[in-house]
């Protein structure tokens, strides 16, 4: 093995070869590997087989309410900023079957879900993508009733993190505090330079592992001047920055003028929150099959712009569109404090970009810490 | 409190029902009915007053129901439901020897016990009697650690007071003050006519002394709580029982958000003074 021993966590050089080994290395260990790849023209995480699967030389741009895939003048591997959805799906997908019943004489019988998933290796996340993962997993793991499926599937998931070099227009994860370095949450963590060429480090025991078998080189000075260029770049390069202490106190503006003027734009089409890698909200689907002696109950992923997800009998609470743009960042800004200890909010900007009218939600605070500033002199 | 150890075990999940089964049905109302089931697997439910739990009717779906059977009664669990809709109507179906899935018992209880040494005023309306009836049985078989017991129950009609019986045997102690008002006085009905609140502006009990628990729609309880406040009995004394669109009863799905509350974890019973701003704001 040339040059370097990673047993003992320094940072080492990985080069093509090696992240070819890595995702051959995981596959063997029984991992299924996720990671980016194209697909009708935009990056979206499925499953990799190997190196090839990869979106070499591709990068994304967007904007409120835009979205599109270009060509690099290089060829690197993670040139892209983000997918277009997090990894929230694989950790808890957008349909689960919760349990099948079967009909017994008078009775019926409740069979649990069970068999085996194989484990999941990660590949790619960033650091915002692991922050969400992290908020997702306070959420789900309440001391009283977790839900076992996703405590389950991440502990059991192997992560690859690969730090941003660049940030995209719609980035703020700097001011959310939760990248664009990536500090906790993964086995390893990549950062690319040059030549698919990367800086490899352990953040595990598991993953000092798996890079002690791979072929790794010690980094030369130019590589970690390489490293910390890209480091600052990305923090330079975010496009939007929230005003934290305006979004926090939403909860305290129920009233402010600004829910007018954003649902006279919004659509209540809920793409903000399919996207949203920490949005959280589900609905449950209940089955028969045509003789009736078979039923099952899913869980779907739902979202607070539908009018039924909080209908009560004789109607519902948030008839109105600006109610449910209010509950929805007032919730992931403001009263996720309350139940979760920070914001709710990775700044990953996807709902920015993923928005058929481009409704900002750094630029709506924005407007709101405006009229603060306005009216406390 | 004897609770965790017959919770759901941690490592249950907790989207997955047991099935009980459908003991007794009885036909309270015209629409309203109480059933009595019992665990298939012979668990004892345990839970206190004021919690409630998700009913599946199998295929149809599930909906949360408040307990309201005596919290010291352990040989079954208890729930008085209402038809409204569909899942509340297929549970209104079921019969004696039925299999039914319940998950729980979820949610925060009616303080009984720190209000030990106090009047207890409970305040009802319409089907809202039955997730107070746990507390009611509570005080009635620790009626020495309180002082005053009152219900004031307001109701549609006379043909809607629920528990009629049960209210009328209550009437008739002498530790205990019950009043009840209907909307629309019907037949020979010759009690008070008006919303419940009036009945709290009448007193009977000591509003320095009194905690009330109040149970019913949501402008009731509003206005119920008011009325408290403006006879004297502080916000931080009354308690009351929201109502949101829940899924999973146990912090996962979201739907019931109210504020920055979970009404099924950090409610359904809560402490006026923690959310009278939230009573305020429409569409919440
Ligand atoms: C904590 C709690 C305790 C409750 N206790 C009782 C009780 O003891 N007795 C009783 O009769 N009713 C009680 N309810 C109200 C009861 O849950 C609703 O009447 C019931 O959900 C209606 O469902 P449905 O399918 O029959 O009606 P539909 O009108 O067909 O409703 C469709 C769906 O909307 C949701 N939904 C509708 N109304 C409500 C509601 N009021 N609250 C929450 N979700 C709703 C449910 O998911 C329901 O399946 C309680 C509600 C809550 C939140
Ligand atoms: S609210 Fe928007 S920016 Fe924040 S985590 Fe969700 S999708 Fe990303
Ligand atoms: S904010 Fe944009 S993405 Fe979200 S519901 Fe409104 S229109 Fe759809
Ligand atoms: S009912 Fe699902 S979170 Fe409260």
């Amino acid at each position: 093995m040339p040059g370097v021993d990673a047993s003992n966590g320094a940072p080492a050089i990985l080069d093509k070869d090696g992240l070819g080994q890595l995702i051959a290395a995981l596959r063997t260990k029984g991992y299924r590997v996720v990671g980016p790849r194209s697909a009708d023209g935009a990056i979206v995480y499925d499953d990799i087989d190997d190196i090839e699967d990869l979106p070499a030389g591709l990068g994304d741009e967007t904007e409120g309410g835009r979205y599109r895939l270009r060509k690099r003048t290089d060829d690197v591997l993670f040139g892209y900023t983000l997918g277009a959805q997090g990894w929230k799906r694989f950790l808890y997908p957008p349909r689960q079957r919760l349990f099948a019943a079967r009909r017994q004489g008078a009775g019926f019988q409740v069979e649990a879900e069970e068999g085996e998933e194989a484990p999941m290796a990660f590949l790619g996340p960033r650091a915002c993508e692991l922050a969400a993962v992290a908020l997702q997993a306070r959420v789900f793991g309440d001391k009283t009733f977790p839900d076992p499926g996703y405590q389950a599937r991440l502990a059991a998931a192997f992560v690859v993190a690969v730090e941003c070099g660049a940030a995209a227009s719609t980035c703020f994860c700097a001011s959310m505090g939760t990248g664009p370095e990536v500090t906790s949450g993964h086995d390893i963590r990549l950062l690319e330079i040059k030549g698919q060429r990367f800086l490899a480090e352990a953040g595990s025991d598991r993953g000092r592992e798996i890079l002690t078998g791979l072929s790794l080189s010690a980094p030369t000075a130019a590589d970690l001047k390489m490293v910390a260029a890209a480091r600052k770049a990305a923090r330079a390069g975010q496009g939007r920055v929230l005003d934290r202490d305006t979004a926090a106190a939403l909860q305290s503006m129920p009233d402010h003028p600004r829910w007018d003027d954003v649902a006279a734009r919004c659509l209540s089409c809920g793409n903000c929150t399919m996207v949203c890698p920490t949005c959280f909200c589900t609905t449950v689907e209940d089955v028969t099959d045509l003789s009736g002696d078979h039923a099952e109950r899913w869980r779907k992923w739902d979202s607070c712009f539908s009018v039924e997800f909080s209908y009560i009998h004789g109607g519902a609470v948030r008839t109105e569109a600006k109610s449910r743009y209010r509950q929805w960042i007032t919730h992931k800004l403001s009263t996720w404090a309350d139940q979760f200890g920070s914001s709710g909010c990775v700044g990953c900007g996807r709902c920015i970009t993923w928005c058929p009218v481009g409704i900002d939600i750094t630029a709506e605070v924005a407007a709101i810490a405006a009229t603060r500033k306005g009216t406390q002199g | 409190m004897t609770m965790t150890a017959h919770s759901l075990a941690e490592d249950r999940d907790p989207m997955l029902p047991r099935l009980f089964r459908v003991e007794k049905v009885r036909r309270d109302l015209s629409d309203t009915f109480t059933m009595e089931l019992l665990a298939e697997d012979g668990w004892e439910f345990v839970f206190r007053p004021g919690q409630f739990n998700m009913l599946y009717v199998f295929g149809v779906g599930e909906i949360p129901i408040s307990i309201s059977g005596d919290p010291a009664d352990r040989s079954c669990l208890v729930h008085t439901t209402r038809a409204v809709g569909q899942v509340s109507q297929a549970l209104n179906a079921l019969k004696a020897g039925d299999s039914i899935g319940v998950r729980g018992p979820f949610g925060t209880a009616w303080p009984v016990e720190s209000a030990y040494g106090r009047d207890l005023v409970f305040v009802a309306g319409g089907v809202g009697l039955a997730p107070l009836r746990p507390a009611i049985y509570h005080a009635m078989s620790n009626r020495d650690r309180y002082g005053r017991v009152m219900v004031l129950y307001g109701a549609r009609t006379p043909e809607d007071i629920l528990y009629k019986k049960e209210v009328e045997r209550w009437r008739g102690r002498f530790d205990m003050d019950v009043l009840v008002t209907v909307d629309r006085a019907t037949g020979k009905w010759s009690g008070n006519v008006g919303v419940v609140t009036n009945l709290v502006m009448k007193g009977g009990f000591d509003p320095q002394q009194a905690t009330a628990f109040i149970c019913g729609p949501e402008v009731m309880m509003r206005y119920g709580a008011q009325a408290m406040e403006k006879r004297g009995v502080g916000r931080d004394h009354i308690w009351l029982s929201m109502e949101r669109n829940m899924k999973c009863g146990c912090g996962l799905c979201g739907h019931c958000q109210w504020g920055p509350h979970f009404v099924c974890k950090d409610g359904p019973v809560f402490r006026y003074d923690r959310v009278a701003d939230l009573f305020s704001v429409s569409e919440l």
